[in-house]
């Protein structure tokens, strides 16, 4: 379940993010009479056809999911927390339409109503992600049920909804998907010009997707920081794993690394005050230890600070990295001409991909021993099916052959484009069959 | 009729939707997989790409609402279906993974021996994807998915109900997706092609028409509950299906392709809804009715606003693709 999540929720930031993006880089072009920018937003429109299609099939995966690994949740709680599941079904079905409608669009709709094709995706794709933070947030803090006897009572579905958890954790999510999306989609761009290929298309390109990127990390900080003063109410233990808080201190330290070893904390930087003043807002309050709470209520510690600490950190290198940017930009002075900038920009995608599956790591292993926090525990809510283990293998290897797939097929759609085409006609068609009968067309390849 | 029985009722138009549209996209497959070498079957594959391209995605959403809708109302039945139905279940979801990504791998595939290996794949998971979603549901409708705890893993999907269900679900698909590929490609001109297609969809509904009523036999000892329903208040669709089934048949075979393809949704949507009715009052047959298997009532009428957004807003959107691909005008070969 971790590792189809893990890997849609990837996916999921794209279909979240990039109709945004395309949706301005096809202004853009409609706008400037911009023939690169045009150019652009239909590749962009191909590569998410791609994408879409893997991250349709990898939420079908989850969906069985939930109820093939998790019938003891499905089974007790399905009814309170179905219904966000059941708008972010519209969402994605409005979403999937458009797609459709986008895609085939091109030379067949006016441009100026096909370029309105594209916003509902973005709508939708929002609204979506919000349905689906807001079980999240709902399995963080459970709302909208009464438990009599051990019997799930007086459910009121809206409440998973309204919960205001989800809107902070969801606006997390959102920016989150925007910062993984903007900084991939960059980071491509980089690794062509470091390679060489300098051209206008390279730099729309870049500057768009990091544009999108940078206000997302720089926001990100301010919203996480809003989330996670909320946990020492919500969720006091997984904000002391967060912490790596053993001990109830006050006024607590903040504590960089460092890892729990045999219940004594070791190689960490301990900044005092830093703690209470992050997590509490305060120079006093303390940050509830570990020591707290009991044994069989505490989630694991070392693998969720470490995650939480290496979401910090990223996002804050992002964050300094896009500042510095548009500074340099605004006093006329372009990095992109400079190969070291390139490198990083180059590694952006992959450190904002870490970046959002640490966070996710920190925020679902903090949960731990509960999947619903405070009322059932993770292997209440876990079938008996004694295949897991072999289960777990065919996903990896299923999603491996997957993730190659889109590889291979991805970076041989940028090699055409590079070599001259742009309609990539599927090599079996009927065009293809005229002048040699079966070679793929790639005529133009010595040009490269 | 109840409040869990309406939210039922939209359930079940999610599953009949996706055996309908899901289902013709999966039919394509067979025509995929049937047609022929690399030379010989690329004219047609060209158009499976052009008319099921635009529509799938769309399309396979009607499933997730059907999984969603089932687990929000009716949590207890969906999680006693899963664990009971894991084995066919997952088979299904890995031929669900499989076509989809292949076929988007396919489409944009650089190289021929790429397109073959994904083609293949995307063609051979159309086919029995179908087959494994039939045994599910020929499983419920035999009454082997008990209320609470878990049904027998193997006989639950692999009895005389689910092998025919299973083998149903992949004619019907097939018998879609030929009536529509053969409309498709008259309305672009191929005119070869449509003949070819013809033929087989002729063989292919002949052969399902059979099947449907040859298993009406094992199904009165195998499945009586559901046999007993087809047998009374769902014989008028059992009738139905069988009239628009032979209808389908006659205009094919005159070449009227674009009525055929009315007629043939009419005849599998009568099967379809044939056992559906047919196992009412049933949620899982002989174990739990619709009504008790409710979850809490608030989230039933929730559900239902829910199904009303979706009536206001997919239902017209859905419609408007659907016109725009089905459209003259876009059959073209464009970009």
């Amino acid at each position: 379940m971790a590792l189809s999540l893990g890997w849609h929720i990837i996916l999921a930031c794209f279909g979240v993010a990039f109709p945004a993006m395309i949706f301005v880089m096809h202004l853009i072009g409609i706008r400037r009479n911009d023939s690169d920018a045009l150019l652009l937003a239909r590749k962009w429109a191909k590569v998410s056809a791609v994408l879409f299609a893997i991250g349709a099939v990898s939420g079908t995966v989850l969906s069985f999911e939930m109820g093939l690994l998790w019938p003891g949740l499905m089974g007790t709680y399905g009814d309170v927390l179905g219904l966000p599941f059941a708008f972010e079904g519209l969402a994605f079905f409005v979403e999937a339409i458009f797609l459709g409608i986008y895609l085939y669009g091109w030379d067949r709709m006016p441009p100026k109503q096909h370029l309105l094709m594209v916003l509902p995706m973005a709508v939708t794709g929002v609204l979506g992600t919000f349905c689906v933070i807001a079980v999240n947030a709902w399995m963080n803090a459970p709302v909208g049920f009464d438990l009599v006897d051990g019997e799930v009572r007086n459910v009121q579905p809206w409440a998973v909804l309204l919960n205001p958890d989800a809107l902070w954790q969801f606006l997390h999510m959102w920016v989150a998907a925007y910062m993984v999306a903007g900084f991939t989609i960059a980071s491509v761009y980089a690794v062509g010009m470091l390679r060489g290929r300098r051209d206008r298309a390279h730099r729309l390109g870049f500057s768009l997707a990091f544009g999108f990127a940078s206000v997302s990390a720089v926001l990100q900080p301010l919203i996480g920081h809003l989330l996670g003063s909320r946990l020492s109410e919500t969720q006091p233990a997984k904000l002391a794993a967060f912490e790596l808080a053993t001990e109830t201190e006050s006024p607590s330290p903040l504590r960089l690394g460092g890892l729990l070893i045999d219940g004594e904390v070791r190689w960490s930087i301990d900044i005092p005050y830093l703690g209470s003043l992050i997590a509490r807002n305060s120079l006093t309050e303390p940050v509830e230890g570990l020591s707290s709470f009991p044994v069989q209520d505490r989630p694991p510690v070392n693998i969720t600070h470490l995650a939480f600490q290496s979401m910090v950190g990223i996002g804050t290198l992002l964050m300094v990295a896009a500042v510095v940017f548009w500074v340099a930009r605004w006093r006329r002075h372009d990095l992109l001409v400079h190969r070291w900038f390139l490198r990083f920009a180059a590694g952006s995608g992959v450190l904002a991909v870490v970046a959002m599956e640490a966070g996710w790591i920190a925020t679902e292993v903090g949960r731990q021993p509960w999947i619903v926090y405070g009322f059932m525990r993770t292997p209440e809510a876990a079938g008996e099916n004694s295949g897991l283990w072999w289960l777990l293998g065919a996903t990896a290897v299923v999603y491996t052959l997957m993730t190659a797939g889109a590889v291979v097929v991805l970076r041989s759609m940028a090699r055409r484009w590079r070599s001259g085409e742009i309609d990539l006609p599927s090599p079996y068609g009927p065009e293809a069959q005229r002048p040699h009968g079966t070679g793929a067309p790639e005529p133009e390849e010595v040009q490269r | 009729m109840s409040l869990a029985e309406v939210v039922a009722a939209a359930l079940f138009v999610g599953v009949l939707a996706y055996a309908l549209f899901g289902g013709a996209d999966f039919g394509s497959g067979f025509y995929d997989l049937t047609a022929g070498g690399t030379k010989r079957g690329a004219e047609l594959r060209t158009l499976v790409d052009h008319s099921i391209g635009p529509v799938w995605e769309a399309n396979h959403v009607w499933l997730i609402y059907v999984l969603v809708t089932w687990w929000t109302a009716f949590p207890e039945t969906f999680a006693a279906a899963m664990s009971t139905l894991i084995v066919p279940m997952l088979l299904a979801l890995l031929g669900i993974v499989l076509r989809g990504a292949s076929f988007a791998f396919r489409k944009y595939a650089a190289t021929l021996s790429q397109a073959r290996l994904f083609g293949a794949i995307f063609a051979i998971s159309s086919v029995i994807t179908p087959f494994f979603l039939g045994t599910v549901a020929g499983g419920i409708a035999s009454g082997r998915v008990p209320a609470t705890g878990r049904g027998d893993l193997w006989t639950s999907w692999l009895n005389p109900t689910s092998i025919f269900g299973g083998i149903i679900a992949v004619g019907t698909c097939a018998f879609l997706a030929g009536t529509f590929l053969c409309a498709d490609a008259s309305r672009s001109g191929q005119q070869t092609l449509a003949e070819q297609l013809r033929r087989r969809t002729l063989a292919v509904g002949a052969a399902t028409g059979i099947v449907v009523f040859v298993a009406l036999i094992p199904i009165q000892r195998d499945a009586p509950t559901l046999a007993d329903g087809l047998m009374n208040q769902a014989a008028p669709l059992v009738g139905i299906s069988a009239l628009f089934g032979i209808a389908t048949l006659v205009l094919v075979g005159i070449r009227r392709f674009a009525v055929a393809r009315v007629t043939a949704l009419i005849a599998v949507a009568a099967v379809v809804v044939g056992w559906g009715v047919g196992q009412y009052p049933w949620l899982l047959v002989d174990e739990v009715t619709i009504t008790d298997a409710a979850g809490a009532p608030a989230t039933l009428e929730a559900l239902l606003v829910a199904v009303g957004l979706a009536v206001v807003i997919v239902l017209p959107a859905l419609g408007y693709l659907f016109k725009l691909t089905q459209s003259e005008s876009w059959s073209r070969h464009a970009g």
